[in-house]
C-alpha cells in the first residue's frame, strides 16, 4: 500500500510524459483527447495516492503501526550501504496526508487553470513527478534517500518555474532556484558526510539509536575540533534553509513565482518548501543533542519571520505578497523548530498547507479572473463579481492571521507560546519577532483583500468586462482546501500537540527532557496566548485605516520614510548583494581564467611557445643548409673531431 | 572459459574487421555503405562477446581474470600476457559499447573518405581494448601509445578548420609524458627483471626510485587525465575532432590515465604516492574550480563541455588519491558515468551540428519549439552531468567526495563546490540553447531526431538511469579488486612508516 501510494504518482508522471510527445497534428480534437487522457491519468493516480495516504495515516498514525518497507540496495560501498526503502511513522503519515492532499486538488485545479495552454500533458506530468520526489523525501528512511528526493524536488520546481519556456524571466528564475538550492543542499550533502563519518552509516534508525552515545563527541574538521553532531546539524541546517527560502538563501523563492500559481500553490507554498522544516523534525534525535544548532536553527527562523514580513507589506504583486508571506510563516515553523516544539512547528505546517495553498489557488483565480493581471494597483472592487473567490481568500486570509476558530489561531498561538515557554533568550527573542511579525501578517493580509477585492476599481475597461467566476473544476479545489484551512487547527490540536500529543507522535520525534518549551507554553500566562490576537486585529486595523478610510496615509508615510521604504521595497537589496558578490565575479573570473590562465599563460609558455621555439630552431637549421658541399664537410669535421675529443677525455 | 581466448579475440576482432574493410573496392557510394555496416557489425560483434566478459566475470576474487599469457621474447622475460580484473573490466565493455555508438553517429555526418575513417576507429577499438586488458608493461605501453595515431588522424583528418594546430597540439602534449614513461619503464624493468604487470605489483621498488618512477608515470597519466595545468590540449582537440571522435576522446581515452593511476602509480609505487598525494589534491582542486569557472565563460558547446570534463575528471584524481574504499569505487565510478555522460553531450553537440554546422551557443535557442525529443534526451544527459541523484552522475561524484572528507572536510568542501558550478554551466547552457523565443533564421525549419540518433541514445539513458538507480551492479563488480588494491597500498606504506591522512 505504502509502495503503491508512492509510485503511483510516478507512474502517471512517466505516462503523461510520452503523451506530452505524441504529435497531435493541429488535429483539435485529437489533441483535447490527449489532454483529457493526461488529465485523467495524473489526476486519477493522484487521487488514489490521497486515498491511500489517509488510509496509511489511520493504521500507521492513528493505529500507533509505524513500519518500513525496504524496495532494493541502492548503493553499497565499503560501510556504506544505503538501500531504497520507504519509512513511515507518524511525522510522515502526516506529511503523506499533506502532499498528497494538497497534490491531488492541484492537479484537479490545474484542469481548470490551465486549459487554454498548449503543453497540459507536460504540465501534469511535472507535477505528479515532483509529487512523486516528494513523497520519496518524506519516506526515506536514509539521509541519502532523503537527498534524492530532495534533489528531485528541487528539479521538478526548476521545470515547472521555468514551465513557460518562452519567457526569459521565467527561464532565469527557474535557474536561480536550482542553484540557491544547489548551494543548500552543498551544506547537506557535507553534513551527510559528517554523520557518516561520525556513525559509519546514513540509515535513520542505526543513528537515531547510536546518537545518545556520540552525544559529547567531537569531530575534527574544517580546522578545528568541533562538537560533532553540532557541525552535522548545522551543515544539514544549511541544506533546510536552501529548500525552505530561510534568510540568506530565501532570494530563489519570490523569483519562483514566475511558474504557473498551481505551481506555487503546491511547491513554494504548501508541499517543497516545508521540506526543511520536515528534515529538522525527522532528524530531531541529533538536533536534540546539539543546543547551539538549535539556537541558531531559532535566530534564523525568528529573523526570517520579520524579514520577510516587511517585504510583504510593500510588494504590490499579488504572489509576491503571499510568496514573502510563505517565506515569513517558515520562519515560523523554524523557530518552533528551534525551541524544541517540533510537533508545534509540523502543526503548523499541516494548517500552512492547506491556508496557503487555498490563498495561492485563490489568487490563481483572481489572475484568471483579471486577465492574468498580478499588479494588486491594477485590481480593486471585484470581491462583488468573483464573490466565491474573495469568500475563500478571506478564509484563507483569516486563517493565516491567526484568528479564531481557523487553524492558523491554534497552530500560530501554539508556537509563540512556545517560542515564550523555552525561557531562553533566544526563544524570547523569537516571540517578540514572531508577535511584530503577526502584526504584519494581519496588515499585508488585509491590504491585501482590501486592494485587490474592495474600493474602487483600477482596472481598466476590458480587464473588467472579463472578470468572471472560476469555474467549478477550480473552485472545488478551493472548498476542500477551504475545509481544511477552517477545521485542520482544530480536529489536529489534540492529538498534534495537546494532551494526545506524546502517544500520537510516538517515536517518531524525540524531545529530551531538559526541553519544555511545549509543556510550558501550555501554561502561558493570559498576555501572551492573547497578544497575537491582539497585535493580529491591530495589524486589520491599521490595513483598514491605511487603505480603506484615509487611503492618502500610506503615500505620506512612504514619503516620510523614503529611504527605510526603498530599502524595503528593494527586498534589502539582497539580490545586488549576491549579483555583486557571486555572479558578477563567477564569470568575470570565468572569462579571465580562460583567455588569461588558459590562453596567455599555460599555452604561451608550454605548447606554443615550444611550437615556436621548435620553428625557429628549424628555420634556423634550414638556413644552415646552404648547399655548398664544403659547408657540410666541414660540419662533419667538427662533429667528428668533437666526438673523438669526448670519447678520449671520457676514456683518460 | 578458461581456455577461451576471449580477451584476445576482443582485441583482435576490431583489427579483422578493418582489414576486411580495406579490401572493399567498387563505386564511391557502395564503398561508403559497405563500409559502414562492416564496422557497425563489426563493434556490435565485439560489444556482444564482451557482455560474456561480464556474465562470466567472477567477482569474489580480486585475481586478474580471463588471463591469456604466451610467449614473446622469453629471453628478456617479455610476454604477451593479457588479462582484466575489476577496474579494468567494465572499462573495456564501456570501449566495446561506445565504438557502436560512434559508428552509428558518423553515419550521415561522415561523407569524406568513409572507408579510412571506419578503418580508424576500428583500430581504435582494439587498441583501446588491448590497454585495458595488457597485463604486459610492454604489451600496455604498445597500445597506450599507438592509440595517439588513430585519434591524430581522426582529427587532423575528418576534423573542423583548425584540426592541425589542435591535432600537432594533442600529439605534443602526450608524447612528451609518454616519453619519460617509456623511460620509467625501462628503469622498472631494470630493477625488476621482468616487464610482467602481475609480478611488478609485488615487486616493491626502493623508495628513492618510486618518486621518480611515480614522476614519470604522472607526466604521462596527468596529460591523459587531463590534469591542470596539462589540459590545454583536450578544448582544442574537442573542438576540432568529428563527433565520434570526440565521444570516444571523452568517453574512453580520458580514462586511460585514471586507469594507470590505479593500475601502475598506487599499488607499484605506494611510497611516492603517499609523498605526492598533497600535489594530486591542489592540483584536481585547481581542476575543478578553475574549469568550471573556465566553462561558464565559454561561447562554444563542445569547449564548455570539455571543460567540464576537466572538472569531472577532477574528481576521479581525487577519489583515486583518497585510498579510501568509497573514494576509488567512487573515481571509477565516475570514469564509468563521464564515459556515458560526456559521450551523450557530445553526441547531443553532433547532432545540432550535423544540421546547422555551427557550436557556437548563440547560434541557438529555442530548439524545444522544434525539437521536444531532442530537448529531452539534452535535458536528462545534462542532469546526469550535474549529478542528480537517481543518474550515474550522481553516485560516483557521491561517493568520491564521501571518501574525500574521509581524509579532509576542507578536501571535500572544496570539491563539492564543483557540484554547485557545475550546475551553473550546465544549466546556463541549456537555457541559451534549448530554452526562450525560437528566432534563428536558421532554426526555423531544424528537425527532431531521427530514428538513428534515437537509437544511437537509447542505450545511453538507458545505462545512465541503471547506473543511477542500481549502480549494485557495477559496484559489485569493483569491491574485491578495489579492496585488495587498498589493502596493499596501505599496508606497503604503513610498513614505510607513512602516516596517512585520515586514518
Amino acid at each position: 500500500m505504502i509502495a503503491t501510494a508512492v509510485f503511483l504518482p510516478l507512474l502517471g508522471a512517466v505516462l503523461t510524459g510520452f503523451l506530452a510527445f505524441s504529435d497531435v497534428d493541429g488535429d483539435k480534437d485529437k489533441q483535447a483527447r490527449v489532454f483529457l487522457t493526461a488529465q485523467w491519468l495524473t489526476c486519477g493516480s493522484l487521487v488514489i495516492s490521497a486515498i491511500l495516504a489517509i488510509l496509511i495515516f489511520m493504521d500507521v498514525a492513528l493505529g500507533g503501526n509505524p513500519q518500513t518497507v525496504e524496495l532494493f540496495t541502492w548503493i553499497s560501498s565499503g560501510t556504506l550501504d544505503v538501500s531504497w526503502a520507504l519509512k513511515v511513522d507518524t511525522l510522515t503519515a502526516v506529511m503523506l496526508i499533506v502532499v498528497t492532499v494538497v497534490s491531488a486538488m492541484v492537479h484537479i485545479y490545474s484542469i481548470g487553470y490551465m486549459s487554454h495552454d498548449p503543453d497540459v500533458p507536460r504540465f501534469m506530468a511535472y507535477l505528479s513527478l515532483f509529487t512523486f520526489f516528494m513523497l520519496m523525501l518524506v519516506t526515506a528512511n536514509n539521509l541519502i534517500q532523503m537527498f534524492f528526493g530532495w534533489e528531485g524536488v528541487g528539479l521538478a520546481s526548476y521545470l515547472l518555474i521555468g514551465f513557460w519556456y518562452k519567457k526569459p524571466s521565467a527561464n532565469a528564475a527557474a535557474i536561480k532556484a536550482f542553484l540557491v538550492n544547489r548551494v543548500g543542499d552543498f551544506g547537506f550533502a557535507l553534513g551527510i558526510f559528517t554523520v557518516y563519518v561520525m556513525f559509519d552509516s546514513v540509515s535513520l534508525d542505526t543513528i537515531f539509536a547510536a546518537a545518545p552515545d556520540k552525544a559529547a563527541d567531537t569531530i575534527q574538521v574544517f580546522g578545528g575540533e568541533f562538537h560533532a553532531l553540532t557541525v552535522a546539524c548545522l551543515l544539514l541546517f544549511v541544506g533546510a534553509m536552501g529548500k525552505s527560502a530561510q534568510l540568506g538563501l530565501h532570494t530563489w523563492l519570490p523569483d519562483a513565482m514566475e511558474g504557473p500559481t498551481p505551481v506555487s500553490a503546491l511547491i513554494h507554498a504548501a508541499t517543497m518548501v516545508t521540506a526543511g522544516v520536515f528534515m529538522v523534525a525527522r532528524l530531531s534525535p541529533l538536533f536534540e543533542y546539539s543546543d547551539t544548532a538549535l539556537t541558531v536553527v531559532t535566530l534564523v527562523g525568528g529573523s526570517t519571520a520579520i524579514f520577510a514580513a516587511t517585504i510583504a507589506c510593500t510588494q504590490n504583486d499579488i504572489k509576491r505578497v503571499i510568496a514573502y508571506s510563505t517565506c515569513s510563516q517558515l520562519g515560523y515553523m523554524f523557530f518552533a523548530l528551534g525551541v524544541s516544539a517540533y510537533s508545534a512547528g509540523i502543526f503548523h505546517l499541516m494548517t500552512h498547507g492547506f491556508f496557503k495553498a487555498l490563498l495561492f489557488l485563490g489568487a490563481g483565480s483572481v489572475i484568471h479572473a483579471m486577465s492574468d493581471e498580478q499588479d494588486m494597483r491594477k485590481m480593486g472592487g471585484i470581491g462583488k463579481h468573483i464573490k466565491v473567490t474573495y469568500v475563500l481568500m478571506l478564509v484563507g486570509s483569516w486563517a493565516l492571521v491567526g484568528l479564531p476558530p481557523f487553524s492558523g489561531y491554534y497552530s500560530k498561538d501554539i508556537i509563540l507560546e512556545a517560542a515564550w515557554g523555552a525561557h531562553t533568550g533566544i526563544g524570547t527573542y523569537a516571540f517578540w519577532m514572531g508577535i511584530s511579525a503577526a502584526f504584519l501578517t494581519a496588515f499585508y493580509s488585509w491590504r491585501l483583500l482590501i486592494l485587490t477585492f474592495h474600493g474602487e476599481s483600477r482596472a481598466n475597461e476590458t480587464v473588467l468586462a472579463h472578470v468572471h467566476e472560476s469555474p467549478k473544476i477550480m473552485l472545488i479545489p478551493l472548498l476542500v482546501l477551504a475545509i481544511g484551512a477552517m477545521g485542520a487547527g482544530y480536529v489536529g490540536y489534540e492529538s498534534f500537540v495537546g494532551g494526545r500529543a506524546a502517544e500520537f507522535w510516538g517515536s517518531s520525534i524525540l524531545i529530551l527532557e531538559t526541553h519544555q518549551a511545549l509543556e510550558a507554553a501550555h501554561h502561558a500566562p493570559l498576555w501572551v496566548k492573547y497578544l497575537p490576537l491582539v497585535v493580529g486585529l491591530a495589524g486589520i486595523a491599521l490595513a483598514y485605516v491605511f487603505y480603506m478610510l484615509i487611503p492618502g496615509l500610506p503615500g505620506l508615510l512612504v514619503a516620510r520614510i523614503r529611504p527605510i521604504y526603498t530599502f524595503v521595497y528593494n527586498k534589502w537589496y539582497v539580490d545586488e548583494l549576491y549579483d555583486f558578490l557571486f555572479v558578477r565575479p563567477a564569470f568575470y573570473l570565468g572569462r579571465n581564467l580562460w583567455k588569461t590562465g588558459d590562453g596567455t599563460l599555460i599555452d604561451g609558455v608550454g605548447p606554443d611557445a615550444l611550437a615556436a621555439v621548435t620553428l625557429n630552431i628549424a628555420r634556423r637549421a634550414a638556413r644552415l643548409q646552404t648547399g655548398y658541399l664544403y659547408h657540410y664537410t666541414l660540419a662533419m669535421l667538427v662533429g667528428v673531431v668533437a666526438l673523438i675529443s669526448m670519447y678520449i677525455l671520457a676514456g683518460g | 572459459m578458461t581456455n577461451f581466448p576471449i580477451l584476445s579475440l576482443l582485441t583482435f576482432i576490431p583489427l579483422i574487421g578493418a582489414g576486411f574493410i580495406l579490401t572493399i573496392r567498387g563505386e564511391t557510394e557502395v564503398v561508403n555503405r559497405n563500409a559502414r555496416y562492416v564496422a557497425l557489425w563489426t563493434s556490435m560483434a565485439v560489444f556482444l562477446l564482451s557482455l560474456l566478459i561480464w556474465f562470466n566475470f567472477d567477482t569474489t576474487t580480486a585475481e586478474f581474470q580471463f588471463v591469456e599469457h604466451a610467449a614473446w621474447m622469453p629471453e628478456f622475460n617479455i610476454s604477451y600476457h593479457m588479462g582484466v580484473d575489476g577496474i579494468s573490466m567494465l572499462f573495456v565493455l564501456l570501449a566495446t559499447l561506445l565504438t557502436p555508438i560512434c559508428v552509428i553517429a558518423s553515419w550521415e555526418s561522415i561523407t569524406e573518405r568513409v572507408k579510412e575513417y571506419m578503418i580508424s576507429f576500428l583500430i581504435l577499438e582494439t587498441i583501446m581494448i588491448g590497454m585495458f586488458a595488457a597485463l604486459d608493461l610492454i604489451v600496455f605501453y604498445i597500445f597506450f601509445e599507438a592509440v595517439l595515431i588513430p585519434m591524430y588522424l581522426i582529427i587532423g583528418v575528418w576534423g573542423g578548420p583548425r584540426r592541425v594546430y589542435a591535432a600537432i597540439k594533442f600529439f605534443l602534449y602526450t608524447l612528451l609524458g609518454s616519453v619519460l614513461m617509456l623511460l620509467a619503464m625501462l628503469a622498472m624493468y631494470a630493477d625488476a627483471g621482468t616487464t610482467d604487470i602481475t609480478t611488478l605489483l609485488t615487486h616493491s621498488f626502493p623508495p628513492g626510485m618510486q618518486t621518480w618512477l611515480w614522476l614519470a608515470f604522472f607526466a604521462s597519466f596527468a596529460v591523459k587525465v587531463p590534469m591542470w595545468p596539462v589540459h590545454t590540449w583536450l578544448p582544442d582537440a574537442h573542438v576540432e575532432a568529428p563527433t565520434g571522435g570526440s565521444v570516444i576522446l571523452a568517453g574512453v581515452l580520458l580514462k586511460f590515465g585514471g586507469y594507470g593511476f590505479l593500475r601502475f602509480s598506487l599499488p607499484m609505487f605506494p611510497i611516492a604516492t603517499a609523498d605526492f598525494t598533497p600535489l594530486i589534491y591542489t592540483l584536481s582542486i585547481i581542476a575543478i574550480v578553475y574549469t568550471s569557472l573556465v566553462a561558464l565563460a565559454q561561447e562554444d558547446m563542445k569547449k564548455l563541455i570539455a571543460y567540464s570534463s576537466v572538472a569531472h575528471m577532477g574528481f576521479v584524481t581525487i577519489g583515486t588519491f583518497t585510498l579510501t574504499v568509497q573514494g576509488v569505487e567512487g573515481a571509477i565510478y565516475q570514469m564509468l558515468s563521464h564515459g556515458v555522460v560526456s559521450a551523450a553531450l557530445f553526441l547531443i553537440v553532433g547532432v545540432v551540428y550535423d544540421r546547422t554546422h555551427s557550436r557556437q551557443i548563440v547560434d541557438y535557442g529555442g530548439l524545444v519549439h522544434r525539437m521536444p525529443r531532442y530537448s529531452l534526451v539534452f535535458m536528462v544527459f545534462m542532469l546526469a552531468s550535474v549529478g542528480l541523484p537517481g543518474t550515474g552522475g550522481f553516485i560516483g561524484e557521491f561517493l568520491v567526495l564521501v571518501g574525500a572528507f574521509k581524509v579532509s572536510s576542507w578536501l571535500a568542501a572544496f570539491a563539492a563546490t564543483g557540484v554547485i558550478l557545475g550546475a551553473v554551466y550546465m544549466l546556463y547552457l541549456y537555457r541559451r540553447v534549448v530554452f526562450g523565443e525560437l528566432t534563428k533564421e536558421s532554426l526555423l525549419k531544424i528537425t527532431d531526431l531521427s530514428r538513428r540518433e534515437i537509437l544511437m541514445f537509447a542505450p545511453l539513458i538507458v545505462l545512465v538511469f541503471w547506473m543511477g538507480i542500481y549502480p549494485v551492479s557495477f559496484l559489485d563488480v569493483m569491491h574485491v579488486s578495489v579492496g585488495n588494491l587498498i589493502d596493499q597500498v596501505v599496508s606497503a606504506q604503513e610498513a614505510a612508516g607513512i602516516q596517512v591522512m585520515g586514518r
